[in-house]
């Protein structure tokens, strides 16, 4: 079952072109002297169907790199394209609106685009289900608990009906058991779902686990330092040996990258 | 992997996390309506008794003669005598039919200014400190100008309490906008959401707490705002609580004047509740205070 969605993935992405390409993008926030350049000449293919996970020690710019795909803000220079422009994000919070029920939560994101209400709440049930959250459409988000939140905030995303998914470090308020767990779920959403993902973290097994390769970032400026293909078949524990001993090699070039901001 | 075990191990992982949600759940039990009644009475109760004795106390250290400063006996008499009097409720209509349109009005201009210089750069930097000011003159100020303009009427009332309402409005309305998480933003944003759609869909119900607290403040305005007007501006015919409390200082009527003052603290204070209702109501709803309640 695994290999051959591989092959399949690896096709699409010969056919269609990368779902999400940056080219040379640098970012400076201020100017002159005192500006600090977040991202120098980032380049980096996301291939249609693809899971790439971002990795990097704080400070290395992930987060700045996926609100500049998103279009929530502009790079200084280099160009990025997102297949269609249909991007969706979730953020290492899950950004629920207080005011509405979870079901009205996901429906806003069919707002947008002008689907009736009915519809709206028929797909907004649907979504819920392939969260597996079915039933609590009517709860207001602080009802939930953490990770049921940032199940909302998935099935929201997919509402958006995207064939991208950004994800800024979405697991890493959770408790172990649970991310684990939320793990297994957004690797069965990306298969079934045909997603590309850009899935940001600073943990290095997460990376492991979920990503089919990983790219390693450097801090300030940040820049591409190296990029790990994941072949390990899939599904994968973070707690296999297997997992466990390619991190241990990504996370040692970590550290030298770490180490030089100590001189 | 066959596809049996796929669903198989699905629904598994299916079972694990409905267990992981039935644990994490938190059960939070509401206590009940006769308890939460009495714990908001109590401390009121006590307050009321403490005035009530402190207010005796003076009386009887004789600094001023009865007919000067009445007693709570008498004067609570007087009270109970008024509430079986029809004037007394012509007297409070007529000034809770001021304080509701004026402070209806104070809404619409609040909200129409806050709109506007919450959206518009420039004019925010013109006007934004401007209506702090306004905030801080004291709403008896104005009257002298709002006689000159309107003379002894009800506009003249309803000019100063719009002016002292409008202000708290609109700046809760400001603040709200300000201080929407830039978070529901860019998820807005990301869900398509721009522009006018932004501001309706999150940008005006993020500010809603904020909203309700520049609403209280402008009531606590509107109120004071009201009983100076009605003090300064007698108008025939009209019976309200602030003539009333003109024509006992006239009349050396203590205890009608003290019962007056009673009535006008309990309806500010009901009011004020009311507000304290709706933003506990909306906390509520909204998951941002967990304290036990």
């Amino acid at each position: 079952m695994t290999a051959p969605l591989t092959e399949q993935a690896a096709g699409r992405a010969e056919g269609r072109g990368p779902a999400v390409r940056l080219e040379a993008v640098s970012k400076m926030y201020g100017q002159g002297r005192t500006g600090l350049l977040a991202l120098d000449e980032v380049s980096l293919d996301v291939g249609a169907g693809e899971f790439v996970c971002l990795l990097g020690a704080s400070g290395c710019g992930k987060s700045t790199l996926l609100s500049l795909v998103a279009g929530l803000d502009r790079p200084t220079a280099g160009r990025i394209e997102a297949d269609g422009g249909r991007v969706a994000m979730m953020f290492q919070e899950p950004a629920l609106f207080p005011w509405l029920t979870v079901s009205a939560n996901i429906e806003m994101a069919l707002r947008a685009k002008g689907v009736t209400r009915a519809e709206r709440r028929a797909r907004a049930a649907e979504f819920l289900e392939t969260v597996h959250l079915g039933g609590f459409g009517a709860k207001r988000p602080h009802e939930l608990s953490g990770g049921m939140r940032q199940r909302v905030a998935l099935a929201r995303a997919l509402a958006q009906d995207a064939d991208v998914l950004l994800m800024d470090e979405p697991f890493g308020a959770l408790d172990a058991m649970t991310r684990d767990l939320l793990h297994d779920e957004l690797e069965r959403i990306w298969r079934e779902r045909n997603l590309s993902v850009l899935f940001v973290t600073h943990n290095v097994r997460e990376a492991v686990r979920l990503g089919d390769r990983v790219v390693l970032l450097s801090s300030r400026p940040g820049r591409v330092v190296e990029d790990f293909p994941v072949t390990l078949e899939r599904p994968r524990r973070t707690d296999s040996a297997e997992v466990a001993e390619q991190a241990g090699r990504i996370t040692d070039r970590l550290r030298e990258e770490v180490m030089r901001h100590g001189r | 992997m066959s596809v049996d075990a796929g669903t198989r191990s699905g629904d598994v992982h299916a079972r694990q996390l409905a267990g992981l949600d039935a644990l994490e759940l938190t059960t939070r039990q509401r206590r009940g309506l006769a308890s939460r009644t009495w714990s908001g009475i109590w401390p009121i109760a006590s307050a009321v008794a403490l005035v009530l004795v402190a207010w005796q106390l003076v009386v009887l250290a004789g600094w001023w003669p009865e007919y000067v400063f009445a007693g709570p006996v008498t004067t609570l008499g007087v009270l109970a005598e008024r509430l079986g009097e029809a004037e007394f409720y012509t007297a409070v209509a007529v000034t809770m039919r001021r304080a509701v349109a004026g402070f209806a009005l104070a809404i619409a201009v609040g909200l129409v200014a806050g709109a506007l210089v919450s959206r518009i750069r420039p004019l925010r930097r013109a006007v934004g400190s401007l209506i702090t000011g306004l905030q801080t003159m004291p709403s008896i100020a104005w009257f002298p100008l709002a006689i000159l303009l309107f003379g002894l009427t009800e506009s003249a009332i309803m000019f100063v309490v719009v002016l002292g309402a409008a202000p708290s409005i609109a700046n809760g309305l400001i603040a709200g906008v300000d201080y929407t998480p830039p978070i529901l933003l860019r998820a807005g944003h990301m869900l398509g959401l721009r522009r006018l759609r932004l501001y309706r869909h999150v940008i005006l119900p993020a500010s809603l707490p904020s909203f309700l607290a520049g609403l209280k403040q402008g009531w606590a305005f509107a109120w004071r705002s009201l009983m100076a007007g009605e003090l300064l501006v007698i108008i025939a015919n009209q019976p309200s609580l602030g003539e009333q409390l003109h024509f006992a200082r006239e009349l050396a009527d203590s205890p009608g004047l003290l019962a007056t003052m009673i009535v006008i603290l309990v309806i500010g204070i009901v009011v004020d509740l009311l507000f304290g209702a709706a933003d506990n109501a909306l906390r509520r709803r909204w998951g941002l205070h967990q304290a036990a309640d």
